[in-house]
């Protein structure tokens, strides 16, 4: 069976994603290392998370689909942005690693983790989640489906323990 | 004009950017560079942010990266452009052919009372561009820099940042439509977006 992160990038392709913003995490680095490769894939670094939120807007007045890619603790930078996605109707995708619950070493990383699934909620974001590496792919899909079809925010939660808790120690 | 007064009327500095617009795309920024689009005239190629403060520069990348055979211009103000100055990182790192920057810099918070901003202080936007790697960068305080950027917003194969000095005043308002819905959807069916 081929990786899951794989598996979610070959979604993004089978839907027409081209351009990924992006704030690196771990969690998404092999995306990251994928969109980058892929000549029909514009990866755009970002400084802070809500600038993704605009970028998403602006290539989709003009006609282009995105995803997004940020930590946990990205989203809470994406408050009031939010507001444009919501306001306008621009469909989102975010995809969020996970950080801040299952065997999280860094407490610093808590507060977002544990808290950014209402914070969403709040701000009329569908949130679904993912645990097991055979849902990774399927749920991106649906999650695109949505977005696109319906003019509405989503986000994939990446779980943690999906992803490997970070190793602080060695 | 005043004689002698290097800052620009912010109304006559957009109407000489939207001359001869061609099929030029337009983004303007929360709130007053709204305005003073909208007295210019309404247009279904203008997306106005009513909201979503430092949103404007990332929409623009992001307009710019998906149509790269259009041109397409970002107005916005000061205090915008402050709040997402990281915006003007990301965009050096891309600089899309097609983009072009216009910053109204009065060094103040037009909508809320006129407080000072940080370009009132020590804060130098085009020295942050070209810090940014924006290459092609302006520092506009008369009508004849103002028509020379215009010209080249139609035709410079690179990104462009101006920072347009223009006096702090505040004039009446002039108000474009604010469904944002509709601002979407116009702007996608008039240039061809929709089908995506």
């Amino acid at each position: 069976m081929a990786d899951w992160r794989d598996e979610i990038f070959a979604a993004l392709k089978a839907a027409e994603i081209r351009q990924v913003g992006y704030v690196p995490d771990a969690g998404h680095a092999r995306l990251i290392e994928l969109c980058h490769d892929d000549p029909e894939i514009r990866a755009v670094p970002l400084t802070t998370e809500e600038e993704g939120v605009a970028l998403a807007a602006g290539a989709w007045l003009g006609g282009q689909r995105t995803a997004l890619l940020m930590q946990s603790s990205g989203v809470g930078n994406c408050i009031n942005m939010l507001s444009l996605a919501k306001t306008c109707r621009f469909p989102l995708v975010v995809l969020v690693a996970m950080r801040g619950e299952w065997a999280e070493f860094n407490p610093w990383q808590v507060p977002m983790g544990s808290r950014m699934r209402t914070a969403l909620e709040l701000c009329d974001v569908l949130v679904y989640r993912v645990e097991r590496p055979e849902e990774a792919a399927e749920t991106v899909t649906a999650a695109l489906d949505i977005a696109y079809n319906g003019d509405l925010a989503t986000a994939v939660l990446l779980a943690q323990r999906l992803i490997g808790a970070k190793r602080w120690v060695k | 004009m005043i004689a002698n007064d290097r800052r620009l009327d912010r109304r006559a500095a957009m109407r000489a950017l939207l001359e001869n617009r061609g099929d030029l795309l337009l983004v303007t920024g929360l709130g007053s560079t709204t305005w003073d689009a909208a007295a210019v005239g309404d247009d279904d190629r203008n997306f106005y942010l009513w909201g979503a403060m430092g949103a404007a520069a990332m929409l623009g990348l992001g307009l710019a990266l998906a149509r790269p055979e259009r041109r397409i211009l970002v107005v916005t103000g000061d205090g915008e452009m402050l709040m997402g100055l990281g915006a003007l990182a990301t965009i050096g790192v891309q600089r899309p052919q097609n983009l072009a920057l216009a910053v109204f810099d009065n060094g103040r918070y037009g909508e809320t009372g006129m407080q000072a901003s940080h370009t009132d202080g020590t804060v130098n936007l085009t020295g942050v561009a070209r810090a940014c790697g924006i290459e092609q960068v302006f520092d506009i305080a008369d009508e004849a820099a103002l028509r020379h950027f215009t010209g080249l917003v139609h035709s410079a194969e690179a990104t462009l940042f101006a920072r347009v000095a223009i006096r702090a005043e505040d004039p009446p308002r002039v108000l474009p439509l604010r469904d944002g819905v509709l601002l979407k959807a116009r702007f996608r069916r008039a240039i061809g977006a929709e089908g995506a």
